[in-house]
Parts: structure tokens; sequence; C-alpha cells
């Protein structure tokens, strides 16, 4: 591929490949079951003049390939805003990577699709969240790609084989542990979220095991490591009894002692919650939900939180999520129901980080630490910070609507 | 005084630094139209990468920085050069794929810590980056 044989495009991705594995200290490469790639993003000019570099090269993937969200919601175009220009350059860019032979998926949550890869395999995953997920909860092995990287590796087939590609660098050596969470908390979005936030600030891009949780859903493994990759650099976790490479703490930490014990107190949780809300006392303006992209079962739980209610006029509602997703709404017959209730669906991107709400008085309340992370520094806008549970009542009934019983022993 | 450091990628350039305190992410870190820093919890908040060596620790946050940094090499904001005291290969791949479409080849560098501090305290430096020998010198001007 080196010398050119597989084409320009895929010469120029091997060159990118090889020269990122010397640099990630990689001795050889390892052939990849599927890649998942979020280069198709529009960031700029170069996201274009990179992928057309690739098109013209004559450039094809060579295993299956999903791609992430682009920067416009190809499905609902009125949804879309912002500089007409920067939107046909996203919409192109979204184009390109099609061409590439990339399946058009447009989610950062492609472990909701079928055929996701199975415990051991080896992948190339981008998108912080998706590649947590991806180590942790299905033991499949990625390191963190990137643009530029992640079609590189799709084109070649290959990805570095070093870090979480390899045993050794999948075991735990931080020791998160966890006591007498109230059972209501612990089976809430929050707590995970919270959870999350708290493990990313104390990582740094170790590999953490945490202890003491006795029941975790998809969901809430996705609010959890989400909040970690994005206050930290987080791209794997166990989780005792719950995810595959960790039956035992020992088994998660190779029979080592972990280099560090940080016990999880419910008020160090209480302050990992308190801080992700930055809004102070504003008005809500608007609830944001689906980052990452809302499942079948958020959708299912939103059903029944919204209980055939609709939400106050006063307050916008956004739920984002995948294609697929949307689809197997509209099979269920459920679509209807919640877009006459009043949530608005994005597909495709995500309302954090393409202009897609209408301008806002006041706060956007949301149950996504990763939102709550990004929204004030991407957007300019202040965030509240509730479970999903929260943000319905409180779109509803049109003001902040708190659930006093969640974090009441926190405060005692 | 010449220093020497690993190259992570080729090039060669002459400048005045801008020394940066802490870690930066270029993604919603840096302006890629003015090179400009523009997190505002950055102790080097609204000073400008463009044309400088650039000396700091080690990149920080997304991958998309180094989409960002090849940004402000395609509209010549960019820094002349990295000087970085641990290896990052987010920015490094974003002066690879600025050199690959633009011919724009920065050199992205780093220098073991005593190195590190005496690059942090010079005015001026030049770098040379050879990716055959993976060497680079750093010398330190004034």
């Amino acid at each position: 591929m080196l010398g050119g044989d597989g084409g320009v495009a895929t010469q120029l991705a091997a060159r990118l490949l090889v020269r990122m594995a010397e640099l990630m200290g990689a001795e050889r490469l390892v052939p990849i079951a599927s890649a998942h790639v979020d280069g198709c993003l529009y960031h700029g000019p170069v996201s274009i003049d990179f992928a057309e570099r690739l098109v013209a090269g004559g450039g094809s993937v060579r295993v299956e390939t999903t791609l992430n969200v682009g920067a416009v919601d190809l499905l609902h175009p009125e949804l879309n805003r912002g500089d007409p220009k920067r939107r046909t350059a996203g919409r192109e860019l979204m184009r390109l990577y099609s061409a590439l032979g990339c399946r058009p998926t447009w989610t950062c949550a492609p472990y909701q699709l079928p055929n996701r890869p199975s415990l051991g395999e080896q992948i190339a995953w981008a998108e912080s969240n998706a590649i947590v997920f991806a180590n942790s909860v299905l033991g499949a092995r990625t390191e963190r790609y990137g643009d530029f990287i992640d079609i590189a590796a799709a084109l070649t087939g290959r990805a570095p084989y070093v870090g979480l590609h390899s045993d050794e660098g999948r075991l735990a050596t931080v020791h998160f542990r966890l006591d007498r969470i109230p059972a209501r908390l612990a089976a809430s979005d929050v707590f995970f979220a919270a959870l999350g936030h708290f493990i990313g600030r104390r990582t740094a891009r170790n590999v953490p095991v945490i202890d003491g949780i006795e029941h975790a859903t998809e969901d809430q493994l996705k609010a959890l490591g989400a909040a970690a990759a994005s206050s930290g650099s987080v791209a794997m976790f166990h989780m005792v009894g719950i995810t595959p490479e960790a039956s035992t703490l020992a088994a998660a930490c190779g029979q080592r002692a972990p280099r560090q014990v940080i016990p999880v107190s419910l008020a160090d949780l209480a302050d990992a919650a308190e801080e992700l809300t930055s809004a102070g006392n504003a008005p809500l303006g608007a609830v944001s939900v689906g980052t990452p992209h809302f499942s079948l079962a958020e959708f299912e739980r939103l059903r029944t939180l919204l209980g055939g209610r609709r939400v106050s006029d006063r307050v916008a509602f956004y739920a984002s999520t995948g294609r697929g997703v949307q689809e197997e709404l509209r099979a269920r017959g459920w679509l209807d129901d919640i877009t006459a209730a009043g949530v608005t669906i994005v597909t495709d991107t995500c309302t954090y980080l393409a202009p897609i709400m209408a301008p806002i008085v006041g706060a956007v309340m949301t149950n996504s630490a990763k939102w709550a992370w990004y929204g004030p520094n991407n957007l300019g806008i202040q965030v509240i910070f509730g479970s999903l549970e929260e943000c319905v009542e409180s779109a509803v009934r049109g003001e902040r609507w708190r659930d006093a019983e969640l974090w009441r022993d926190a405060h005692r | 005084m010449t220093l020497t450091g690993e190259a992570l990628t080729p090039g060669q350039a002459r400048g005045m630094t801008l020394v940066l305190d802490e870690p930066i992410s270029f993604w919603g870190g840096v302006d890629e139209n003015t090179g400009r820093v523009t997190d505002t919890r950055h102790p080097q908040s609204g000073a400008s990468v463009a044309g400088m060596i650039l000396v700091l620790q080690c990149g920080r946050g997304s991958s998309s920085s180094s989409s960002v940094l090849a940004e402000c090499l395609r509209n010549g904001v960019g820094p002349a050069a990295i000087v970085l005291a641990e290896p990052d290969p987010i920015l490094a791949l974003g002066a690879l794929v600025a050199g690959e479409l633009y011919g724009t080849e920065i050199p992205v560098v780093v220098v073991p810590s005593n190195a590190y501090a005496a690059c942090s305290a010079a005015r001026e430096l030049t770098v040379e980056a050879d990716l055959g020998s993976r060497r680079a010198l750093v010398r330190i001007v004034n």
C-alpha cells in the first residue's frame, strides 16, 4: 500500500497511518474488522481538501465503516441554521465520505446499530464516546482515533498495535470505590453521568475500574463513558461484575494492585452534578437530550415520562438521535406521538456542535454531562443539568423543576 | 546553546517564542482564521500563535485539534514550529496533513525536560527536524 499499488489515496492513508503508528510507539500494525469515522464533520476547508484528495485518488474503504455525525441534519433540512455557505460545505463533506464507501449512518452511537463489534475484536473507532463504549461495554479494541487517521485506518484496514489494542494496555490502574449510594439515585441517569464526570476529572489517560455498582443499562454506561471522555481523556473503563473484562476487581487490574484507590462519596457525586449546571437561576429556555444519540429505550422512557402530556409552548425540546432509531420510532408508530407532544427530533448531527436550536432566551436543560460540558463553550449557552425526568417535567411545566428526593441524602 | 530532541514531523523554522503555561486544545481554543488563543480560561488567552515557535508541554482534549491546527496552517496563521515536552500525535498529525495538502511543513519536536525549561526561557529559537534520523536540533538564538 505504501508503494502505491492500492492507488494514491490508499498510499496517502498508509503513509499517515505508519507515521502515526511510529508516533504512538507501535511496533506493528494490526488488521481491523471495522472503522467508525468522525472526519465527516466539517471544521473548515481542510476537511474538504483532504476528503477530495482521497476521493480523487480512488479511495475506497477496506472494512465495514460507519460514519459519525455531520454538520447538518439531512432528513430535517428545515432545522439547519447558521451560515448557508458553511451548511453547503458541511453537506458536501458528508457526500465525499459516503463516496469513499463509508455507510451513511450519521450517528455518534454506532453501537446502537446492528452488527456491532464483538468481544476482543480489533477495530479503529473515532468519537470519544463511541471509543469508550466499544472498549468498555463491547470489549472490542480501539485506541483514540480522530480526524484524518480514522479514515486512514478504514482505507488501509489497519491500526497501530498499541495501547488499548493490547491486553496490557486495557488493564485498570485506578480503582474508584463507591459506597452506600441510595438505590433511587443509583438507578437514575444523572448518577451515571455525574460519576463519569467525576472520574474523567481524576483519571487523566489511565484506565479506571469502578466497583460498587449492582446494575447498569447500556444507556447508563453510555452516559458514564461520554461524561468521562468529555471532562477527561478516558477511552476505557471497567465496571466490576458488569463490563465484559471485569468479572472481578482483580481480573480488571490483571491481578495487580491498582496504583491508586479513590473513594467516591455521595457528596462527591452531588458536587459533580452541581458543577455541570452553569445557569445559576436563569429561566428555562429549551431542553436538549440525546448527546450521545438517544436510543430506542430512551425514547420509550421519554414517552412514559411525557404520559400523553405536551411540552410547554415556552420551551423548545430537542432529541438528537440516529436516523436508524428514527426509522424504528416510525415503525412502532411512536414518531407522531413524540413530535405531537412538542419534541423536535434531530438526526444526522447534534445540537451541541451544529446550529440547530432556535434562538433561546434562558438556559438549556439536559441530562447529558457531555452537552453540559461543551454547551457553554461551543454555543455560549448556560446549562441546567438534571435527570431525564427533571428535563421532561420542566419542559411540560415551562419552568425548572427539581426532583427533591434524588439528591436528598447528599445534603444531610 | 544547541539542544537535541526527537522529530515528530520534519521541517525548519526560526522565530520568536510563544510559551504556553498550560496545555491547550486547538479545537475550541484557537481561532483558525486569526491564530489567536480564544480559550478564555487559558493563561495566554488573546495571544497569537501565528508565525511563532510555540512552546508547550503538550496538547489537550479533542482529536479535532488536528483539523484546527491544519486550518491555521492553511490560512497562514499557524505556528512556525512546535516544541513539546511530551509527544503529541494529535498536533503532529495536523502538521503532517497540512504538509501533505499544502506543502506547509512545520517541525513538531519533543525535547527532554531540562531542554524544555531552556526553551521556555528563550525569546528566539531555531528548530530543525529531520525525519530520517528522527533527530531534532533546537538552538537558542536569544
